[in-house]
């Protein structure tokens, strides 16, 4: 490396090397199950729950599935292998009695949301956001709830709502993502302990924007949670889902299911800005972030779209998938991905389209820094009775400095001849000659690197709802550009 | 500033890139109000020189100084030279995709002001000041909403590294083969546009491989660089001269 990649490098790690804000942990007296797997413990995760009995045995169903399958190979990500025994699969912070208003929520606990930008309290709540709080393996609070009542909106703990609405979760739990879909889906059907469930009524345009925050504070805690939202005819709703986690030298696990169904002529709008804990800056510790999402357009002329911002975990394993069945259903998939230092990131989007004239978007941005190592990887599929069916793609990556590495593994699987798909991809980089043209012009290259950032990431931020839009935007400067104003 | 300083003056200059040295002892001093044309064969060095003194960190000086208005500025960023006037036109402006020109231009606006307790200016405020300036170098308003050199031909970036010279209200101005690849009509725009920028209080260094450029912007001396140093001085005649004889002669 010659003299002047190492200014350019040292620069970047000087600007990457921000500290994790919400590295924080939490001490709170905690009810927990020994760590370890096995059917005693999905007994009595069940039994702690008090679930009802479908439950259980979806549960049981989904152990023994697991138990068949290995973990999959073929994402450009190394690891060590996963001690799923050394894993805690309940950990909740422990609570004396039901609690009747959020005044009764531990103090610590909302001081913990608090400090995360999260107030849960009457007063200080976002104003037009509901709240679905999640602290290890269960929700503390949920906000706006009967507002959205009025509506007939369902917003609550999906833990409340196989209690409140056993047969709507029986009729759709793991219908988008079957139990035996892949490895991870299969550990999360047999130990889910919480997550969000929204139902939009029929003619409902939900009056809030939902949002879930996942928060895993527990050292040796997996987060396994679940979130399913169902939007009837003509609803549309808005959900946002924001990710922390304390800082750890070891690994945590995470490994979430999220299921989407949208009816006819119904509209959902799915926002991620994902920042768990990403490691130090040689790869120690981390959140392994192994998510299966999936959205499912049944009716004619529904609308899905997924948009992300990736900013954190160790790993992330990822791809939020549109099944386009309904006639002229729209699949909608926006993201950027950022990785810095030891991050690996293996995500990327499935577009399946069955029915006729359904379209499909797919706009991805991977900016990598450091040593880590970012990866695309789609698939576009257009069935036989697809007429008509539409795709649009484009895959764009952003290297800085010498040491990372980008890959783009775009699979387009067409069975029928009218179809129309197009693909960009391109690929730039941050280099020491556009770095010195800033500076050159008297423009500092925290300031420059920012500029170049945001622009290479507007076309996704301008898909994201305002609150999470700043969000982005900001945390990007934080992983990436330093504070300097 | 003491204006009976020299702009620039450079000492004994030693600069090495991988271990090469590139630069051997040279020594130049500017005048305010003055132009000088630096010319000589490919690889002499010329576009070296011109990234040492806007600080480029690929370079090692090691031995003999800068000074800019009197100060030594081997120790300044680059950031810090262009904000003191030090202004560099590129041989090959790069491109910078997703980034506006307009968003480029006003924030270099607006650090230099930063630089200097001035108030940094709002993008309406801006407008009025680069509308301005576009048109000394006759360049539409459509360049403002492009990316930063992003298809421009090659006479259009050249244009552009002029508008932000004079946005910038540069002290001394370094333009570095804003010739090349140029027709004669771009050549008189961008030429009148210096011209008219030029004025008692700055100074130009001209680094070209034609004669052509020297009959419309009028140089006070004219050097010949080869092998890392100045090897002969003279006036615009001497410009005339390797015109019809070449470098060959000088050796």
């Amino acid at each position: 490396m010659n003299q002047s990649n190492k200014i350019l490098n040292n620069n970047i790690t000087k600007l990457v090397n921000q500290p994790y804000k919400y590295g924080f942990s939490t001490i709170i007296e905690k009810d927990i199950i020994e760590k370890g797997l096995n059917e005693t413990v999905i007994h009595l995760l069940s039994k702690k729950k008090n679930e009802p009995i479908f439950l259980l045995k979806f549960r049981l169903k989904a152990y023994k599935k697991w138990k068949e399958m290995s973990c999959p190979q073929w994402a450009q990500l190394k690891f060590e292998e996963i001690d799923y025994q050394d894993v805690i699969y309940y950990s909740a912070p422990k609570i004396k009695k039901k609690l009747n208003s959020l005044d009764e929520v531990d103090p610590e606990l909302l001081e913990t949301f608090n400090k995360l930008g999260i107030s849960l309290t009457e007063q200080k709540r976002l104003t037009n956001v509901a709240v679905d709080a999640v602290f290890d393996s269960i929700s503390i609070a949920t906000t706006f709830k009967e507002e959205l009542a009025e509506y007939g909106v369902i917003f609550s703990s999906i833990s409340e709502a196989i209690h409140e609405y056993t047969k709507i979760i029986e009729k759709y739990l793991g219908t988008v993502v079957p139990i035996g879909d892949n490895y991870f889906s299969a550990l999360n059907s047999a130990v889910f302990t919480d997550g969000s469930f929204c139902y939009i009524p029929k003619n409902v345009i939900c009056p809030l924007d939902l949002s879930t925050y996942f928060r895993i504070n527990d050292q040796k805690s997996g987060q396994f949670e679940r979130t399913l939202i169902i939007a009837e005819e003509n609803s549309e709703v808005s959900y946002l889902e924001g990710c922390t986690a304390p800082q750890y030298d070891n690994n945590q696990l995470h490994a979430a299911i999220v299921e989407l169904i949208a009816l006819n002529n119904a509209r959902i709008k799915y926002s991620t800005v994902q920042n768990w804990y990403a490691g130090d800056q040689k790869g120690q510790g981390g959140v392994f972030n192994f998510v299966t999402k999936r959205g499912l357009c049944a009716g004619d002329s529904a609308k899905i779209s997924w948009t992300q911002v990736e900013t954190g975990s160790s790993i992330t394993w990822k791809y939020p998938s549109c099944v386009l069945i309904g006639e002229n259903a729209q699949g909608e998939f926006y993201s950027v991905a950022l990785t810095n230092n030891y991050q690996q990131a293996d995500t990327g989007t499935k577009m399946i389209h069955i029915g006729k004239n359904t379209r499909s978007r797919i706009v991805s941005k991977g900016i990598s820094a450091g040593n880590s190592k970012n990866t695309y990887r789609g698939l576009v599929s257009v069935n036989k009775k697809a007429i008509g069916a539409r795709n649009y793609s484009q895959c764009d990556s952003l290297l800085i400095g010498n040491m990372s590495n980008a890959n783009t593994f775009p699979i387009i699987s067409v069975q029928n001849s009218k179809t129309k798909i197009e693909h960009e991809a391109s690929t730039s980089k941050i280099g020491e000659e556009q770095i010195f043209y800033f500076l050159q012009r008297g423009i500092s290259i925290e300031k420059g690197i920012e500029l170049m950032i945001s622009g290479f990431c507007r076309q996704v931020f301008t898909e994201l709802p305002l609150e999470f839009a700043s969000e982005a935007d900001r945390l990007l400067s934080l992983k990436l550009e330093g504070s300097v104003g | 500033m003491n204006i009976d300083l020299p702009i620039l003056e450079i000492r004994n200059l030693r600069a090495y890139i991988n271990n090469n040295e590139i630069l051997k002892n040279l020594n130049l001093t500017i005048n305010r109000g003055e132009v000088h044309a630096i010319m000589g064969p490919n690889g002499s060095g010329k576009s070296t020189f011109s990234k040492i003194i806007a600080g480029h960190p690929a370079y090692q000086v090691v031995a003999g100084d800068i000074l800019f208005n009197g100060k030594s500025i081997l120790e300044l960023e680059p950031e810090k030279r262009s904000h003191l006037g030090i202004f560099l036109a590129f041989q090959y402006p790069i491109e910078i995709p997703g980034v506006s020109n307009e968003d480029f231009l006003r924030l270099a606006y607006n650090s230099k002001q930063k630089f200097y307790n001035k108030p940094e200016v709002d993008p309406i405020e801006f407008f009025s000041i680069i509308d301005q300036k576009l048109k000394l170098v006759n360049m539409s308003s459509i360049f403002l909403t492009r990316n930063v050199n992003e298809g421009f031909s090659g006479g259009e970036k050249k244009r552009n590294e002029i508008l932000q010279m004079i946005l910038l209200e540069s002290e001394l101005s370094i333009l570095d083969e804003t010739d090349s690849g140029l027709d004669i009509d771009a050549l008189k725009v961008i030429s009148t546009g210096i011209n008219n920028f030029m004025d008692s209080n700055k100074a130009i260094i001209l680094i070209t491989h034609y004669q052509r450029l020297l009959d419309y912007i009028k140089p006070d001396f004219v050097h010949v660089m080869q092998n890392g140093k100045i090897i002969k001085t003279g006036t615009a005649d001497l410009a005339k001269e390797l015109e019809t004889k070449g470098y060959e002669w000088l050796k």
